[in-house]
C-alpha cells in the first residue's frame, strides 16, 4: 500500500524574479500610498480655496495640533484612559463571555429557556444602557469598562455557545468508542473544537470594545478620546476633532492587527467540514 | 452455527431499533439475530438503508436497542468498550491534532505513558504507510490518508474485535484494493474478530469467511460461509467457477433482500 505515499507534496524549486514574486504587494503598497497623498494634498490645497477653515480644518493643522498635544502630555493623558477602558472592556466582557457560552452550552435545556431573553438584551443598542450605567457607576472608569463589556461580553458569548453546540456528534462518539467518558469529551473534543467559535467571537467583539469605551466618553465623561472630541468640538476647534480621530483610527489598526493575527491562528486546522 | 459454545464471542438476539421521528416511530432494524464466531471474518452484504450502519452502532454500544439483546463475551453490551474497535463510514479523526496525535489519542485515555504512546504509534505509522505523515493535519491528508490514519487510531487500542462500516466505500478501486489485502495482512494471525459490513458483492467475497446478506429492517436473507482459499486475489478469483457461482447466488439474494 504504497502508491499514494509519495514523498509529503511534491515540490519543484522555481526561478522567480523579485517582481513575480512581490510584484502584486508592492503595486498596492504604492496605490495605497499614492492615494492617501494625493487625497492629504487635496484636503491641503483646497482647504481655504473652496471650505471654511472652521468646518473643514486641513492636514497641516491637524498635524500642528497633534505635536502640540503630543508636547504638552494631552494626546496620551486621553489615549491612555481610552485604552484601559478597552482593554479592561475586552477582557471583562471576554472571560465572562466565554465561561457563559460554555456553561451555558453545555445545558441544552437551560439555553433553550434563555435564549429569548439573551438575544432580546443582545438586540438592545448599547448605547441606550449607557444612561443607565451612569447612574449606576457614576462617570468614572467603570461605566465605560462596563459599555465596553456589555457589547464585548454577548459577542464572545453567542459565538462560543455556537461553536459548543455546533461540535460534530461523530467526534464525540469517536471518543466515547475510545472509553472516553464526560471528563474526555469536554476536555478532548468541545474545548478544541469550540475553539473556532471562540476566536471567532473574540476577533469580531475587539472593535466593539473601542466603539463602546469612546461612545462612553461621549456620553459623559472628563477625560479620553471620546471627552476629547466632545471638547474640540465644543470649542469648534475642528483639527482637534481631526487629530482625535486619528489617533482612533491608528488604535483601531494596531487592534485590527491583532485580529488578523487571532485569524492566522485559527487558520492552522479547519474542521473537516468547512473545507468541503 | 455452533452453539453456546467458547468459540461465540457475539450473541445478538432479537434485536430491534426504532428512532422516533415527530410522532412517529421509524424502524431501522426489525428482530435481528445472529452469532459471531471468535476470530471469524464476517461481511455483512446489504443495500444502503438495511439497518446495516445501525446494527454496528448498536453492537459499538452507541446506541441503546429498543428491544432484544447483545452479548459480548457473555455479557450484555451497555456502553463503548475498548475491547470493540469500531471504524465509521466517515471520517473522525480530530481536526486540529496531527495524524500522530490522532493516532496516540486512544492510548491518551487509557493512561498509557508517553514514551510507549510515542513508540506504538510510530510502528502504526509504520504499519498503515503513513511515515513522513505524522505531523499532518487531517485537512492537509487525502481521503485515502485520512482513512488509514483512522484505522491506526482505532488499531492503537488494541481492540479483540473490529467492526468495519463500509471502511473503503469513498476510496477509489486502486486503493480500495490495497486497503482491502492490507486488512487481510492485519488480521491474518492476530486471532482478531472482524464484522465487516458493505454494499459491494466482490468486497464481501474476497475478504470474509462467512457472508450475511441483508434484506430490509435487517432481514437476514443468506447466511453463508465462505471456503474459497486464501490469499484471495480479485483478478484470480474473477474467473473462478466457485467464485463467480457464490457472486451470483449473493446477486439474487441482494434481489431478494429488496422485495419485502
Amino acid at each position: 500500500m504504497s502508491t499514494e505515499v509519495a514523498a509529503p507534496s511534491h515540490t519543484v524549486p522555481l526561478e522567480r524574479t523579485w517582481w513575480e514574486r512581490n510584484g502584486r504587494s508592492a503595486v498596492v503598497w504604492t496605490a495605497r500610498t499614492v492615494l492617501i497623498v494625493a487625497l492629504l494634498a487635496a484636503w491641503e490645497w483646497s482647504a481655504e480655496r473652496l471650505f471654511d477653515l472652521t468646518f473643514t480644518s486641513r492636514p497641516s493643522d491637524i498635524l500642528t495640533r497633534l505635536v502640540e498635544w503630543n508636547a504638552d502630555g494631552t494626546l496620551w493623558i486621553h489615549t491612555w484612559i481610552t485604552l484601559q477602558e478597552v482593554l479592561l472592556g475586552f477582557g471583562l466582557g471576554a472571560v465572562t463571555g466565554v465561561l457563559a457560552g460554555f456553561a451555558l452550552a453545555s445545558l441544552p435545556l437551560v439555553y433553550r429557556v434563555l435564549e429569548p431573553f439573551i438575544m432580546a438584551l443582545y438586540a438592545i443598542p448599547k448605547v441606550a444602557l449607557a444612561p443607565l450605567f451612569i447612574i449606576w457607576f457614576g462617570i468614572g472608569l467603570s461605566m465605560k469598562v462596563l459599555l465596553a463589556a456589555a457589547t464585548v461580553f454577548f459577542l464572545v458569548f453567542l459565538n462560543t455557545a455556537a461553536g459548543v453546540r455546533e461540535v460534530d456528534r461523530q467526534l464525540v462518539d469517536a471518543v466515547r468508542l475510545m472509553g472516553g467518558g464526560r471528563r474526555e469529551i469536554a476536555l478532548k473534543v468541545v474545548l478544541p473544537a469550540s475553539m473556532t467559535g471562540v476566536l471567532t467571537g473574540l476577533k469580531v467583539a475587539i472593535p466593539y470594545a473601542l466603539i463602546g469605551a469612546v461612545i462612553g466618553e461621549l456620553v459623559a465623561s472628563n477625560r479620553g478620546l471620546g471627552y476629547l472630541i466632545n471638547d474640540a468640538a465644543a470649542q469648534f476647534d475642528t483639527a482637534g476633532v481631526f487629530a482625535t480621530l486619528v489617533v482612533l483610527s491608528v488604535i483601531a489598526a494596531i487592534l485590527n492587527l491583532g485580529v488578523s493575527m487571532i485569524d492566522r491562528r485559527v487558520g492552522r486546522w479547519k474542521p473537516l467540514e468547512a473545507r468541503r | 452455527m455452533t452453539g453456546p459454545d467458547t468459540t461465540e464471542l457475539l450473541r445478538i438476539d432479537g434485536l430491534t431499533k426504532q428512532f422516533v421521528k415527530d410522532d412517529m416511530g421509524v424502524v431501522a432494524l426489525r428482530d435481528f439475530s445472529l452469532t459471531v464466531e471468535r476470530g471469524s471474518f464476517v461481511t455483512v452484504l446489504g443495500r444502503s438503508g438495511c439497518g446495516k450502519s445501525t446494527l454496528l452502532n448498536l453492537v459499538a454500544g452507541l446506541v441503546p436497542p429498543s428491544s432484544g439483546t447483545i452479548a459480548y463475551n457473555g455479557r450484555n453490551v451497555t456502553g463503548p468498550t475498548t475491547e470493540i474497535g469500531y471504524l465509521t463510514q466517515s471520517d473522525t479523526l480530530m481536526p486540529w491534532r496531527d495524524v500522530r496525535r490522532n493516532i496516540e489519542m486512544p492510548m491518551e485515555i487509557a493512561g498509557v505513558p508517553a514514551r510507549k504512546r510515542a513508540e506504538r504509534s510510530r510502528e502504526l505509522i509504520a504499519t498503515v504507510g503513513l511515515d513522513g505523515f505524522e505531523r499532518h493535519y487531517p485537512r492537509e491528508l487525502s481521503g485515502g490518508m485520512r482513512r488509514r490514519a483512522t484505522l491506526a487510531r482505532m488499531l492503537s487500542a488494541d481492540p479483540e474485535t473490529l467492526l468495519l462500516d463500509e471502511p473503503f466505500g469513498a476510496l477509489d478501486a486502486q486503493l480500495r484494493k490495497e486497503m482491502q489485502t492490507e486488512l487481510l495482512r492485519l488480521w491474518q494471525g492476530s486471532g482478531q474478530t472482524v464484522v465487516f459490513v458493505t454494499h459491494d458483492i466482490e468486497e464481501a467475497l474476497l475478504l470474509g469467511d462467512r457472508v450475511v446478506v441483508l434484506g430490509r429492517l435487517g432481514r437476514i436473507v443468506l447466511d453463508k460461509p465462505i471456503e474459497l482459499a486464501r490469499p484471495r486475489d480479485a483478478d484470480v478469483l474473477r474467473v473462478d467457477p466457485a467464485f463467480v457461482a457464490l457472486h451470483g447466488e449473493l446477486n439474487e439474494a441482494l434481489k431478494e433482500g429488496a422485495k419485502t
